[in-house]
């Protein structure tokens, strides 16, 4: 099959507003005839959920949390980059897409990340107008900073809650709506299942959590919201509750899965305590503008970090990248704490840790100071770990946080499969192999303020839907298979938990498939991954009973998701003979040890094609072709 | 004004308010409270626990008193579990975690508790623990409680939210679907998207965002109704009521919203305000029981324009 990415023609500029006018309008009246169905209720799945319920569709929102609140989007700390321009520093739309596309290593489409710009303001005045109480200048106007080594301020932000109040806003205009009956909220419901009827996405099937039924429900359009597939790594900064089974369950009905690979790990987070640990924790990486990093210069020195004097410390990314330091980006900083640790010499008790020490920012500048600058993140650190951060060093180390990959989707964002469409952090679309900081938020906002309630409508004008009912034989099937594959999971009764194959996993895919990667280690790594997962099908034990509140079952569910979304994971990693952004093969790198692409042969999107559990999946290739910027190499020396 | 208007609200509550609490489990979770002498003040076992921690490879030990409950149509018990080699590292939902574990290998059903981000902020865990929702830390949720705050070999006692408005589901699980009914009605600024005016054109000066960021900080996890003798909701309306009505944005719909959101707020079954504070003591987010006053006064006011 081609992929028909659907990209207007024309330039840059005028792509969106043209595709705007070119798409086919629904009669207002006729809008609530028209069911949509939306999977999660985050950024992108209550933003669209709002919006097309205004437009007057009968949206179906779900969720499996017991309030749309509770999507993980509510953590996100830093901010929403938008092109406004307040500051009068320089910025544009065409800056903020050129910052982007860069960022992500040239591995993302043009256009989108155009529009994606262009949108941008758009985002901050609805937001503005939802009451969302961001930071104000003394004047009143908005206030801005800059985040993640961007030359201009172009964040907004609501302390370090923005995401909290961006989703609270997203969430109250959707309850408004839950007001007025244009959306009904299926909370506490699991999709385990997208109904494919004639080709096209026509329904889901969901499992009531609370009362463990499974339910049926018929529409003319699915749309996925659902987040993306972090807890593959067992311990990532993402909720507990993170998964990737919507996407994949899509992905086995046939829906293209892009760029699996692309994940990005952030170097400051607090470091694993022990093997009971749960998920991690981030601190802003504001916390390198006056931290050095260091470990001890023997492997194996395990004097507290006061006892080592100064020339037996090896400050290694001031030593190894003088201009930049320790400010260098995201994926520089994680591979070397990780090259540092390999090499014995990390510290901590787990020795999977480096030290952030302040002591030389807070002999120059005062204790004062470093506490009004970053007091927030070393009580939280404190709170944590039980350490006084102003007496000794931190210790941190790379924890993943945020995946490029998602289902492919085209310029509408909808995926191969007519009708199922995918926003936010499950689509592929805009990040490339390399996201920046602020971006993830935008994203999701844009996809479902601005875009989706544009090309669904497209499609649904351009459509003709057969009248299908939840009765349908493949509502029936696919309701059977969901059933069974509970069954089966609670007829094993074998002798490890839930959690413990989880481990196992993440741990593998951290170690093969994390900050950098291998032909072997990934060739080892599958087959590592296969058998975990046959041990998984034979010897895992989850209680209860399906009709039941079993969250047991439900987490089951989720790691037999990720035991085969791990493979296709790899499978891609292996492919992609380059390094590129969040990626790195430890084979491609410059004589420095830089991440090196390889234009020529990888400027593409991987969409794979599900071919049976265990077997090759199939590639199909979206070339990227750049018209507007040049490929250049990145270099921090 | 405030105590005007405070005593106008307690009067017109207070008929409610008498049958909002379940009182045979109030019962029973103070008897547990009774028997529980080893509990510590937090700040005494911090203490204790600070010469623990010289000891990396310390280990503690704790019995469990879980409430178990397989519906909220069936009758609950206070299970005992014990939790051993507890890292005092552990959060206490990594502890649960781990009795969790071993109930499975044992095939006895595992504690249903809720939680997802885990780092504070999403609202979903929501244990009483010792008696007191999110437990004996300051200014944090279940999920940020650390093992070192507990005295080894103590006994620990776990219960649910308990309020007639937020019905038990299973074990420590219970349904907050309440919130969301009382915000659909109101905790909104009705702004369809694609109408907003340029963000700037509307100037708020920094100490409004301020203010209003406070009280919208909040993180809708209950366990101010959780505290409340009265199970009552009016820290959590309140904290949205001042968060929008203080804001140009908000001020439209101000009269509306106050009136619809306290109606809803009644209707779900929470009580009504007694000035005890505790809802403010045991806020994750520290939101302040001014904005309870701050209701009071937006509720007459709405009232005196609707007669």
């Amino acid at each position: 099959m081609t992929l028909q990415a659907n990209i207007p023609t024309g330039p840059l500029e005028n792509k969106w507003e043209n595709h705007k006018f070119d798409l086919k309008l629904v009669n207002p009246a006729n809008k609530r005839k028209h069911r949509i169905i939306i999977v999660g209720t985050g950024l992108a799945g209550a933003s669209s959920a709002a919006t097309l319920a205004e437009l007057g569709y009968n949206v179906l929102s779900f969720t499996m949390h017991d309030s749309p609140r509770r999507a993980h989007s509510i953590a996100a700390q830093g901010g929403i980059n938008a092109a406004k321009n307040y500051q009068n520093d320089g910025d544009s739309v065409y800056r903020l897409f050129y910052d982007t596309i860069k960022g992500g290593d040239y591995r993302a489409r043009e256009a989108n990340v155009y529009r994606l710009a262009q949108i941008s303001t758009n985002i901050i005045d609805q937001c503005a107008a939802q009451g969302v109480p961001f930071a104000r200048e003394y004047g009143g106007t908005l206030s801005n900073r800059s985040f993640g080594g961007a030359q201009v301020s172009r964040t907004f932000y609501a302390r370090g809650q923005t995401g909290q109040q961006l989703l609270l806003g997203a969430y109250s205009s959707m309850m408004r709506q839950v007001n007025t009956g244009r959306i009904t909220l299926y909370p506490r419901r699991e999709m385990l299942e997208v109904v494919v009827i004639n080709g096209k996405a026509r329904g889901i099937i969901v499992r009531n959590l609370v009362s463990g039924k499974m339910e049926r429900y018929a529409a003319d359009a699915v749309l996925l919201a659902t987040g993306g597939y972090g807890n593959v790594f067992y311990l990532s900064t993402n909720a507990k509750g993170c998964n990737v089974t919507a996407t994949w369950r899509a992905h086995r009905k046939g829906a293209y899965f892009a760029n699996p690979c692309y994940t990005q790990i952030h170097p400051t987070c607090i470091p694993v305590s022990g093997s009971y640990q749960s998920k991690l924790t981030l601190m802003s990486e504001s916390l390198r503008n006056d931290g050095r990093v260091w470990v001890p210069l023997q492997p194996g020195d395990i004097r507290s970090p006061d006892k080592i004097p100064e020339h037996q410390r090896d400050y290694y990314l001031e030593r190894r990248y003088p201009s930049f330091g320790n400010l260098v980006p995201r994926d520089v900083a994680s591979r070397a704490a990780k090259s540092v640790c390999d090499e014995g010499r990390g510290v901590g008790t787990t020795g999977r840790a480096v030290y952030l020490d302040f002591a030389d920012a807070i002999d120059r500048d005062g204790e004062n100071t470093i506490r009004q600058k970053y007091g927030n993140l070393f009580d939280m650190y404190r709170e944590i770990t039980d350490e006084n951060p102003y007496q000794g060093p931190m210790r941190i180390y790379p924890a993943v946080h945020y995946t490029m990959g998602g289902l492919w989707v085209d310029y509408n964002l909808m995926s191969n499969l007519p009708g199922l469409f995918a926003l936010g952090e499950a689509n592929f679309s805009d990040h490339g192999a390399n996201r920046l900081g602020a971006s993830a938020l935008m994203q999701g906002l844009a996809d479902g303020y601005f875009v989706i309630p544009y090309t669904l409508g497209g499609y649904i004008a351009s459509t003709s839907q057969e009248d299908v009912n939840t009765d349908h034989a493949e509502f029936q099937k696919a309701e059977q298979e969901a059933v069974d594959r509970l069954e089966s999971l609670l007829s094993i009764k074998g002798r490890r938990t839930v959690d413990d194959f989880h481990r196992e996993l993440g741990l593998t895919v951290w170690d093969y498939c994390g900050m950098s990667r291998s032909a072997n280690g990934l060739d080892e790594a599958r087959e590592k991954v296969r058998s975990i997962r046959s041990e998984f099908w034979d010897n895992v034990t989850v209680s209860g009973t399906p009709g039941e509140f079993n969250q047991v079952l439900e987490r089951a569910g989720r790691v037999a998701d990720f035991m085969e979304f791990a493979e296709l994971m790899m499978c891609d990693a292996r492919t992609r003979e380059e390094s590129c952004g969040g990626h790195f093969r430890e084979e491609y790198q410059t004589n420095e040890g830089e991440a090196l692409r390889d234009d020529e042969n990888f400027a593409f999107v991987s969409a794979w094609g599900y071919n049976g559990v265990g077997n090759e999946p199939v590639l199909n290739k979206e070339r990227l072709t750049f018209e507007n910027v040049q490929l250049t190499q990145r270099s921090y020396k | 004004m405030f105590v005007q208007a405070f005593s106008f609200l307690v009067q017109k509550f207070h008929s409610l308010s008498d049958d909002l609490i379940p009182f045979h489990l109030y019962t029973k979770s103070n008897n547990i409270l009774e028997e529980n002498e080893s509990c510590v003040p937090p700040e005494l076992s911090k203490s204790l626990n600070k010469a623990d921690t010289e000891n990396e490879s310390k280990e503690m030990a704790f019995t469990l008193k879980v409430w178990r409950q397989k519906g909220n149509d069936h009758a609950g018990e206070i299970a005992t579990y014990e939790a051993k080699n507890v890292s005092p590292d552990m959060s206490f939902l990594e502890m649960l975690d781990v009795v969790n574990d071993s109930l499975e290998l044992e095939a006895i059903d595992p504690i249903a508790f809720d939680s997802d981000c885990r780092e504070g902020i999403c609202g979903a865990c929501s244990l009483v623990i010792n008696g007191q929702p999110h437990g004996p830390g300051s200014g944090v949720t279940t999920c940020q409680l650390y093992m070192r705050s507990f005295e080894d070999n103590s006994t620990i006692t776990i219960e649910p939210w308990r309020a007639k408005a937020f019905p038990l589901i299973k074990d420590l699980c219970v349904d907050r679907s309440a919130f969301d009914r009382i915000i659909q009605v109101g905790g909104y600024v009705s702004v369809n998207t694609g109408s907003a005016p340029d963000a700037n054109s509307m100037l708020i000066s920094q100490d409004s965002a301020e203010e209003a960021m406070d009280a919208a900080a909040c993180i809708g996890c209950g366990a101010c109704v959780a505290s409340c003798k009265n199970a009552s909701a009016m820290l959590f309306v309140g904290a949205k009521l001042k968060h929008l009505n203080i804001l140009p944005q908000g001020q439209p719909e101000r009269k509306q919203r106050t009136s619809s959101m306290i109606e809803a707020m009644q209707k779900e079954g929470f009580g009504n305000c007694t000035n005890e504070y505790e809802c403010e003591a045991v806020c994750p987010k520290n939101i302040s029981a001014d904005h309870i006053s701050f209701l009071n006064r937006d509720f007459i006011k709405s009232k005196i324009r609707d007669n």
